[in-house]
């Protein structure tokens, strides 16, 4: 197996002794190092996991450089709550979307602070995503070669901002439906595709029971199936290019090294 | 950047490589501490504020406050300010959005200067800072528009008796129906998206009115619902917006 050999890598974990007579944890142990390397010898994820886990990122990497994953976990609290309350939610305008959601609020174990963790976390995800794309921006992360990563990044902002529109609707209370309504109405207006994103979104030229049930499955299959996919195309880019360096940092002695590397 | 550069920054990037510390347990360390900050964080705000419901919908009652949520407040707001430059609001509301979202989905390709210091990069500070600012204004005064349900006009004189109940029941109306969100009513509601209605009577007769609510231009709902399931309250609406004849000499307050 490739060991990818550095300076300052943790030691390769040592297999343990071979003997007739093994002690439970011992063969628990055992039994599940068999386990792990019957999945290894078919699926070889452990010489791409080592690469992923051991490959180094530059010098001077700080704080600002955690917004991105910092991101990613918002995004996995929207999945699970979103998972949670949608075992509850009815997306139906006469069958009480408005009732399951009261349902969730009032009666189910637990449920208003779920509500409330999908409701804030969206929020929170908005913030991390705009201080992710400033850290990006200010230190000049999407020049060359990472353009590829910055265009996916703004594709994910949008689909981001789209989840916050259609989830938006869910509730189905008095502000939520007037709001979308009117959000509808000046997306309505937008140059060229505008009329044909609003009828897309309302199932039709008129507000009806086909709207919020549209809404439901662009908020809960459409958009987040497409992040998942762009979220993992972006982290692919990142780990392929590697991250950054701070772009005030400089490497030592760069003549010496320079010269090496073209050896 | 030219081939060269292109190639001076792998070199630098690979040396800066060489000289850093393994992804794990240094970078993901970090990451975990600030994953379990977010997480704090937005329990702490769900405990906290919770996840209230509104009164459920109704299409046809007409207390609602059209305001989405507080992230596009920006947008929104771009709305309102750009109404006041004749002619600009179907390119305000999307137009300039789309044109901002283009240009952040391009960036890469026209900014391709070397350099990446922001110190030495003055336009893209200059552009950055601005975009924030920008975005910071309209989202605080997108918050603190309030919102909008109140309307106590000076009633008109020469009014009948009955006139003077619609009146009333107008405002009331009016009120409810969230207008004021859009529209600027003597010294009440907002400077827009919607144009002023403190003399609208003067400019549109009682059909005209009608049917631009039934068939109102985007981004205004239409009011369609209403004159279906309570037309007593529509034609009152109506009557009410056409006594209004108000300029702005006629103001006390
Ligand atoms: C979401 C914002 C919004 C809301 C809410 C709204 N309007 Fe409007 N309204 C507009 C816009 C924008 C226009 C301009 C449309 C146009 O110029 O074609 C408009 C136009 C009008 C007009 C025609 C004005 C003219 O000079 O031609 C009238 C009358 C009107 N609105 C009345 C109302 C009433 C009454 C309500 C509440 C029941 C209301 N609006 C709610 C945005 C709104
Ligand atoms: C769902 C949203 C997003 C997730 C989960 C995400 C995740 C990540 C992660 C984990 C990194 C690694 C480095 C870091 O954390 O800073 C990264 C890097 C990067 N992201 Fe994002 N990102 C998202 C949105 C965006 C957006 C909106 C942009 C810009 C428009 C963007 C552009 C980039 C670029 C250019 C890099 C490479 C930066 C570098 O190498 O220094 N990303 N992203």
């Amino acid at each position: 197996m490739a060991i990818i050999g550095s300076r300052g890598r943790p030691a390769a974990p040592v297999p343990p002794a071979q003997s007739d007579e093994l002690t439970r944890p011992e063969a628990a142990t055992e039994a599940s190092l068999t386990v792990v390397n019957w999945i290894d010898e078919r699926a070889q994820l452990s010489q791409g996991l080592r690469w992923m886990m051991f490959r180094k990122v530059p010098k001077g990497i700080n704080w600002a450089y955690t917004l991105g994953s910092a991101t990613m976990f918002a995004f996995l609290n929207q999945a699970v709550t979103g998972v949670f309350l949608a075992m509850y939610y009815r997306p139906s305008v006469t069958g009480g979307a408005y009732e399951s959601i009261r349902n969730i609020n009032d009666n189910v174990f637990l449920g208003q602070f779920v509500h409330g963790m999908h409701k804030w976390g969206a929020s929170v995800m908005i913030v991390l995503i705009f201080l992710h794309m400033g850290r990006v921006f200010f230190f000049g992360a999407y020049k060359y070669p990472r353009e590829l990563s910055w265009i996916i990044g703004v594709v994910l902002l949008i689909l981001t901002m789209a989840m916050g529109f259609t989830g938006y609707l869910l509730p189905f209370d008095q502000r939520s439906y007037w709001a979308t309504i009117v959000g509808v109405n000046i997306n309505g207006t937008a140059p060229f595709l505008g009329p044909y994103i609003s009828d897309f979104l309302r199932g039709g030229p008129e507000f009806g029971a086909t709207t919020l049930s549209r809404f439901y499955a662009i908020h809960m299959m459409l958009i987040p199936g497409l992040m998942a996919a762009l979220i993992g195309l972006h982290l692919y880019l990142v780990m392929k290019l590697g991250i950054s360096a701070p772009p005030w940092i400089k490497a030592q002695e760069p003549d010496v090294a320079i010269e090496k590397v073209e050896v | 950047m030219n081939q060269a550069e292109k190639e001076q920054y792998l070199r630098e990037y690979a040396l800066l490589k060489n000289e850093g510390k393994p992804f794990f347990p240094y970078a993901v360390a970090k990451d975990a501490i600030m994953a379990m900050i977010v997480m704090a964080v937005i329990m702490l705000l769900s405990l906290m504020f919770g996840a209230e419901l509104g009164p459920a919908v109704n299409p046809t009652t007409t207390t609602y406050v059209p305001r989405p949520d507080w992230y596009f407040f920006f947008l929104f707001e771009l709305l309102r300010v750009m109404r006041n430059a004749p002619k600009m609001t179907d390119l305000a509301t999307l137009g300039v959005p789309t044109l901002c979202m283009v240009g952040l989905f391009l960036l890469p390709l026209y900014d391709r200067s070397p350099e990446r210091l922001i110190t030495r990069r003055p336009v893209a500070l200059a552009a950055g800072i601005a975009t924030i600012v920008c975005i910071a204004y309209l989202t605080y005064s997108g918050a603190v528009v309030g919102s909008p349900n109140q309307l106590v006009l000076p009633v008109p004189a020469g009014l009948t008796k009955a006139q003077k109940a619609t009146f009333l029941a107008g405002e009331i109306i009016v009120g409810e129906s969230g207008c004021e969100g859009c529209h600027e009513i003597g010294t009440y509601g907002n400077n827009g998206p919607g144009p002023l209605l403190t003399h609208i009577g003067s400019i549109l007769r009682p059909g005209g009115i009608a049917s631009t609510l039934k068939n109102p231009t985007a981004p205004m709902p239409s009011f369609a619902g209403l004159a279906k399931s309570s037309p007593k309250k529509f034609d009152e609406l109506v009557q009410f917006l056409s006594m209004l004849h108000y300029n702005s000499s006629s103001w006390t307050g």
